[in-house]
């Protein structure tokens, strides 16, 4: 029985084990499949996948850059000199337009003849640029050169400045815009939010009665623990409203919206762990300087706040990373510009708000659902620096002789 | 302006500041169930929502959420308990558990979009159970663990050692030891924990948006492989999409509504359980 | 019964006890006095392997109870707890009832059934001198007794489990003088069934109960005789000044 029992223990304990592990493992798991995917962007083409550009066999241009193909599609270049080519004008095809040209029939049953069609297209327009499904693209015929494409650049990514990733022929995955909104979102969040939260904090731990701690304190929870899509909802119908009048702007769906939204759901935190800190100061720190003349307010701001700071500090960074990881209620009042953020009122885009808006859209294993991943990549490498910042200032806590 | 009138003034400010905080909070909860309280009956909670979301009630929403709190607490619920009994009884003191505390702070400060991405892409796609009420709980359980193991950890760490020396001594194992006095001792914060987490759950809309939820599902669901409707989510839906925002407009009202009112309950719950055990133990 | 040669003990770099080497005979009362913080109760947990808890401890020497080497790899530790029960300075009963407290240890080491149970747990509350001032309150908690009452019950809980050594450490300094008068009067009756070790602050205890008293000093074991010799007669200058109260 005896034997039993402590086999049994043995078992148990390992299970244990194996439990503790468990979060480090997710971890792990959360990094391999955010990046793998994330990643995989800088090995995919350019053009949208299963397309590609075709020109003439006589044009000598041999690839273009993303930019270059926004640009030709839209009409700001207008010559194939400007990017290398001959001096003629640029004469763009899309896939639809061969449908005006021809009649059905033309085309065979099960569009056998397509390819060839478009063949001769291309072959009679040499300035011709066409931008043609792979399946129907007239490969190997002579006078048919396929561009190549590069591959999306890491530079482009990260430093480009347009977010339209349903472009044709060639998504642009420029992210600044997104991670200028996050930070133009949130930097503003965290200004609304710090002072009245470490006012608060103030008010909670050294003047409050405890008949108003008892009052606030659950208040505060409480407000910690209202869903992120209820407070976009009353964003939605009160706030957005109100600053559409208020700053009499044609929408009210603005980064200021998102800042104050956010600001209130960071103000728990804020206040909760400066709060600590505060009344953590030992009490002999108080009393001298009360005994030595100094009254409350000045014991307050020249005794406990320069001893709480780390404390504090780590508030703030910690109310940082959650206005950062928001995504529900941004989402729902920031509107939907994904656009270079130049003032507080008008309409921009965070980096996670954009994952939850587009994620549904975007077809999987294609460009643009590796860039929403590397956008989550890139989410996840923010918090965890917080995460990180917030532990060292806490160490630091500990290391001066709390 | 002499110390004395500094003090008044600095004090009636932050007195200010405080107040500010909880007529927001007020503002907010006042607001949402004025507006919505009217829409809340019976009927609009057990019945299916209909002609385009502009009528009907909200039930398979309901059942939504409530499968998915079951979901994810009986996948967290479990581990992080026992993650946090190795940590705080079995792992001592060196540089094992405060790589866990690490990674567990860290996982707590992650995004919930992040987990709906990871979840979609290891369940949905990866493990192909495809949008589901599987894929929705693990995903949940997930972004729960680390509260649930945080709160149990806390819950173990406020047990005197002394009663720990005390069973040892008597020639009991360990693991009697925690079984027999350490968890029952520490029963209650992990209940805390407990329902801080099925509030969580409730609210959480990121992880479930491609993992598990439908707009609209014309019956409930009946295995683990299918989608659910969900309250956070269709509160979200109904209030920026769909045929007819305005009309609409009431309905997601009362979901807001349902939604604070599951907050509220688990928070009164919470603050019940903590007054009532530290009663128990001043007795004593 | 109880011996121990050569025992050096370690707190990381700390040397807390210095080649400890003494005899304890079966069914006597051992009294160990010092000035604070000299090792005493490191010692006493030695008998018990409570210092195994303790990180970074290394310990050279050889402890041996009835003959055989308690720190040796194959020697259970459960059974040795059960061998050699332990007091604490600081009441620490279980917040359960009184019999369960009295019970835990049986159950924990599946000694015998229900009845055996009920059985032990009155024979342990009658031998701590308990049993009539609770058996009409078994099922209440234990932490509404007195502190004087749940030391008693500690003992009692220690007794049930049938163990022929008993430490204390300090057992009545947490106490009112008249709940310490009960348990040393608990404590020489004890004396006819256990072998028991104590450590103690208070020298008039040492001299009432003990029939051998060992005097430690800076994790030294300074001198270890008859009680009797001891207080009348010690045979170092250290003993002599710390009896007179010259310091401690």
């Amino acid at each position: 029985m005896k034997r039993f029992q402590k086999i049994t223990e043995r078992l148990i304990e390992a299970i244990f084990t194996v439990s503790g592990a468990l979060t480090s493992i997710v971890i792990l798991l959360i990094v391999v499949f955010l990046f793998k995917e994330g990643f995989g962007l800088f090995n995919s083409p350019s053009i949208e996948s299963g397309y590609t550009l075709c020109v003439h066999a006589n044009n000598n241009v041999e690839k273009l850059s993303v930019n270059e193909i926004k640009k030709i599609f839209d009409s700001e270049i207008e010559n194939w000199k400007e990017v290398g080519g001959s001096d003629a004008m640029i004469q763009t095809f899309r896939f639809d337009e061969i449908f005006n040209l021809y009649t059905d029939t033309e085309f065979g049953n099960d569009y056998e003849l397509l390819p060839q069609k478009l063949g001769e297209v291309i072959k009679n327009e040499p300035n011709i640029i066409a931008y043609l499904p792979q399946k129907y693209a007239p490969t190997g015929m002579k006078d048919v050169k396929i561009l190549s494409t590069e591959k999306i650049k890491v530079t482009d990514f990260f430093g480009g400045s347009e977010w339209i990733p349903t472009a044709t022929p060639a998504p642009l995955l420029g992210v600044l815009p997104l991670v200028l909104g996050t930070l133009l979102v949130s930097l503003f969040a965290i200004l609304f939010a710090l002072p009245l939260g470490l006012g608060v904090a103030i008010y909670l731990s050294e003047l409050a009665s405890e008949r108003s701690r008892k009052i606030m304190k659950p208040t505060i929870e409480l407000l910690a623990g209202i869903p992120s899509v209820v407070y976009g909802f009353f964003g939605l119908v009160v706030l957005v409203p109100l600053i559409q009048k208020t700053f009499h702007l044609p929408v009210g769906e603005t980064a200021l919206a998102g800042s104050i939204i956010l600001a209130i759901m960071a103000l728990p935190t804020i206040i909760t762990v400066a709060e600590d800190a505060m009344r953590n100061t030992p009490s002999a720190m108080r009393e001298a300087s009360i005994s030595l003349g100094a009254s409350q307010w000045q014991t307050i701001y020249k005794v406990i706040i320069p001893y709480a700071m780390s404390g504090i500090s780590a508030a703030v960074v910690l109310g940082i990373g959650r206005a950062v990881g928001e995504t529900m209620a941004v989402l729902m009042v920031t509107g939907n510009a994904a656009v270079m953020p130049s003032s507080l009122f008008e309409s921009v885009r965070t980096i996670p708000a954009t994952i939850a808006a587009e994620l549904g859209e975007a077809p999987a294993g294609g460009t643009h659902y590796q860039a929403l991943f590397l956008l989550g990549c890139i989410l996840f490498f923010i918090t965890l620096l917080i995460s990180i910042t917030a532990e060292l200032i806490a160490k630091n806590n500990i290391n001066k002789g709390t | 302006m002499n110390k004395r009138t500094n003090q008044i003034i600095a004090f009636l400010f932050f007195k200010m500041l405080g107040f500010l905080v909880v007529g927001i909070l007020i503002w907010i909860l006042a607001f949402i169930l004025y507006n919505g309280i009217s829409v809340i009956s019976w009927d609009f909670l057990s019945t299916a929502p209909s002609e385009g979301m502009t009528s009907g009630g909200i039930f398979p929403a309901i059942v939504g959420t409530l499968y998915l709190v079951i979901g994810s607490i009986a996948f967290a619920f479990p581990l992080g308990v026992m993650s946090a009994i190795y940590s705080s009884e079995y792992a001592g003191k060196g540089w094992i558990v405060k790589f866990i505390r690490i990674m567990t702070n860290n996982l707590a400060s992650i995004p919930s979009i992040v987990f709906g991405l990871f979840g979609m892409a290891l369940f949905v796609n990866t493990l192909e159970f495809g949008d589901s009420l599987i894929a929705g709980s693990l995903t949940l359980g997930l972004l729960v663990l680390p509260l649930v193991i945080r709160t149990t950890e806390e819950a173990l760490k406020a047990i005197p050692t002394s009663m720990r020396t005390a069973s040892l001594a008597l020639g009991a194992t360990k693991l009697q030891t925690i079984s027999r006095i350490v968890l029952p001792m520490a029963f209650p914060n992990i209940l805390t924990g407990l329902i801080l987490s099925i509030g969580r759950v409730s609210g959480e809309t990121a992880p479930i948006l491609f993992t598990v939820a439908a707009y609209f599902l014309p019956k409930l669901p009946e295995s683990v492989f299918d989608q659910v409707m969900a309250l956070p989510y269709h509160l979200y839906v109904v209030a920026t999409s769909g045929t007819d925002i305005e009309a609409s407009r009431p309905i997601a009202y009362g979901t807001a509504v349902v939604l604070i009112a599951i907050i509220l309950v688990m928070n009164i719950l919470v603050n019940i359980l903590r007054s009532y055990f530290t009663k128990k133990l001043k007795s004593n | 019964m109880i011996e121990t040669k050569d025992i050096n003990f370690y707190y990381g770099d700390f040397h807390a006890l210095k080649n400890i080497s003494m005899k304890m005979e079966a069914n006597s009362v051992t009294a160990f006095i010092g000035p604070s913080g000299c090792g005493k109760s490191t010692f006493l947990r030695l008998f018990n392997r409570m210092n195994d808890l303790i990180d970074n401890t290394k310990m050279t020497g050889t402890c041996l109870i009835e003959g055989k080497d308690i720190y040796d790899k194959s020697y259970n530790i459960n059974n040795l707890r059960r061998m050699v029960g332990m007091v604490f300075q600081k009441p620490n009963p279980f917040p359960k009832s009184i019999f369960e407290n009295v019970a835990y240890g049986l159950r924990v080491n599946h000694m015998g059934d229900k009845k055996f149970i009920a059985q032990r747990v009155e024979e342990s509350l009658k031998s701590a001198a308990l049993w009539d001032e609770v058996k009409d309150k078994l099922k209440k908690s234990a932490l509404a007794l007195s502190g004087g009452q749940q030391q008693r019950l500690c003992i009692a809980r220690a007794i049930a489990i049938s163990p022929s050594i008993i430490m204390m450490d300090e057992p009545a300094s947490a106490l009112d003088p008249i709940s310490t008068s009960k348990i040393e009067e608990l404590i020489h009756s004890l004396k006819k069934e256990y072998t028991i070790g104590i450590v103690t602050h208070n020298m008039q205890q040492a001299k009432r109960l003990s029939d051998k008293t060992g005097f430690f000093m800076m994790g030294e074991l300074v001198e270890f005789s008859d009680t009797k010799k001891m207080f009348l007669n010690p045979e170092k200058i250290q003993t002599q000044n710390y009896i007179t109260g010259r310091f401690g």
